[in-house]
């Protein structure tokens, strides 16, 4: 399901995170219901602004227009291993913003969180601790956590970086399916490569750099002027590859 | 059994199981949210307060409550200054009203003696103490329970946790309130040096023991409870200070409790990725 009218509209996007020249402008694109959007960009570029943005934690000019709360699925690292909660309590997690501050977490929404482990192959390990699971399966968990917030739009920041190939191909068949119900996807991405595998790319640099189908938009001009010196275009120049300069 | 006949001592022991649980409990959100910095200093900066209504013959509850929004105040003033930070403008803010509160303490007119004020006088409770007592760690405990949802976002997924319905500034910033509150609630009884040991103690240990929260929560009141009994009843075998007596106590506690378990593996204990992990999977 990649037609139809737009289940998300975004429309001259600035965000800033204080007074000041903003840190991401210019952003318009639209998706349809069941449209997976890979939003590429170097570091700094404005991938976590735009969702930051979306998930109105900043201020914001111009207009966003979608259905009902987005779910964030952050990179497992920044979740807090150290904490003692199991797979099943952060699956839960997905049900607190429905569940008000004097109730109990409801048993549909025990049931239902125990349903959205299972989806992603974590069912037997709803008891283990979050932070002894493996870097794939813990991405897994905060899948299921979105599954629980039953949202339309997920937001998803590099759902595959660092996890294992069983969890790659998990979490790959958990977001087509999430497609086919209609769901809008923005995945964070690193692999220009993978971007080419989804409906629409939207290239940040600062601001917008290009929206559209992977084929005519990811051209060497683009991705120059998304990446600068980061990108290396390989062979015919139909690959392309982004190096990511990390501070030490 | 001399703790059951003198009503001295049940009052005082009534005061520390019910101080004891509530900062125990206190105590795990404190550490989990990395806070045991903030917890010493409010402690100390409430003590120019505390030395102002032991002058003006105020209840010590009432100073101390001033002396914590005061220090507050100049804490969120400096750190306004993004060249200062708020590190340091907690360092400052503390150590200058610790020292005036020192020097206010020295005057000829204060009732209360310094040593009173920083060690506290378990033994001096009045039930009116412990009625006060008992309110606010009920306020505390209560909180807690309520907010351990949204505690339990913020401390695990801080980034997350908007899309969750959690704001962690807030939840932040409700923690810091209720350390407010249950450091007035133990100044009187342990003191303005002794209070911290009652609020990270009993929480480190129970976090070295405990393998989810809600055990964690209920480890640390119940080892918080216990240092306070274990402390006083020291205190009155051996005749030492009551409160530096129950401080020991729950250090002990925590002592015993690393020595049955030792630090976590670092992949349990830290954000830390593995070379083959952080490198991930090629495509």
């Amino acid at each position: 399901m990649t037609g139809g009218p737009p289940a998300l509209q975004v429309n001259g996007l600035s965000a800033s995170y204080g007074p000041g020249r903003p840190a991401l402008r210019g952003v318009t694109f639209s998706a349809a219901a069941g449209q997976a959007v890979a939003v590429l960009g170097p570091n700094g570029g404005g991938k976590t602004t735009l969702f930051r943005a979306l998930l109105g934690e900043l201020p914001v000019a111009g207009s966003v227009r979608y259905g009902g709360a987005p779910a964030y699925v952050p990179q497992t690292e920044r979740s807090r291993l150290d904490f003692p909660v199991s797979a099943l309590d952060v699956a839960l997690m997905g049900a607190y913003a429905r569940t008000p501050w004097y109730r109990r977490i409801a048993a549909s929404d025990r049931a239902l969180a125990r349903r959205a482990l299972l989806r992603v192959g974590l069912g037997e390990r709803a008891a283990e601790r979050f932070g002894a699971l493996s870097g794939g399966q813990r991405q897994r968990v905060l899948v299921a956590r979105a599954l629980v917030q039953d949202a339309r739009l997920l937001l998803l920041d590099e759902p595959f970086a660092g996890v294992d190939r069983a969890s790659e191909d998990a979490i790959m068949g958990i977001l087509d399916e999430l497609r086919a119900e209609g769901r809008v996807l923005l995945i964070a991405t690193h692999d220009i490569e993978q971007a080419r595998d989804w409906d629409r790319v939207l290239c940040l640099r600062g601001e917008q750099i290009a929206y559209g189908p992977p084929a005519p938009t990811l051209t060497t001009e683009v991705l120059e002027a998304t990446y600068g010196d980061e990108i290396v275009v390989l062979g015919d120049g139909e690959r392309a590859v982004a190096v990511q300069h990390h501070a030490h | 059994m001399e703790l059951l006949h003198s009503g001295l001592l049940q009052r005082a022991l009534l005061e520390l199981v019910i101080l004891g649980a509530a900062c125990g409990a206190l105590g795990v959100w404190l550490l989990h949210l990395r806070h045991a910095y903030a917890a010493e200093s409010l402690a100390h900066a409430m003590l120019p307060g505390l030395v102002l209504a032991s002058l003006a013959g105020a209840p010590l509850l009432l100073g101390a409550g001033g002396g914590v929004i005061a220090a507050a105040a100049l804490i969120a003033l400096a750190a306004r200054d993004t060249r200062v930070g708020s590190e340091v403008a907690v360092g400052v803010t503390v150590t200058t009203a610790f020292g005036l509160g020192a020097v206010l303490a020295l005057a000829p007119d204060v009732p209360a003696r310094l040593g009173e004020l920083l060690f506290g006088d378990l033994l001096g409770a009045s039930t009116q103490d412990l009625v006060a007592a008992g309110v606010l760690a009920a306020l505390v405990a209560g909180a807690l329970a309520l907010g351990h949802r949204s505690l339990c976002a913020a401390v695990f997924d801080p980034a997350a946790a908007p899309s969750l319905g959690v704001r962690p500034q807030r939840v932040e910033l409700a923690l810091l309130a209720l350390l407010a509150v249950a450091t007035v609630a133990a100044v009187q009884g342990l003191g303005n040096l002794l209070v911290f040991a009652l609020l990270v103690a009993p929480a480190a240990a129970a976090m070295r023991l405990g393998h989810s929260v809600r055990s964690q929560l209920v480890l640390a009141a119940a080892l918080g409870a216990g240092a306070g009994v274990l402390g006083l009843a020291v205190s009155a075998e051996v005749d030492i200070a009551a409160g530096a007596s129950v401080a020991l106590a729950a250090v002990t506690l925590y002592a015993l409790a690393a020595l049955a378990r030792p630090a976590a593996s670092p992949r349990a204990a830290g954000r830390r990725r593995s070379p083959v992990e952080a490198l991930g999977t090629p495509r």
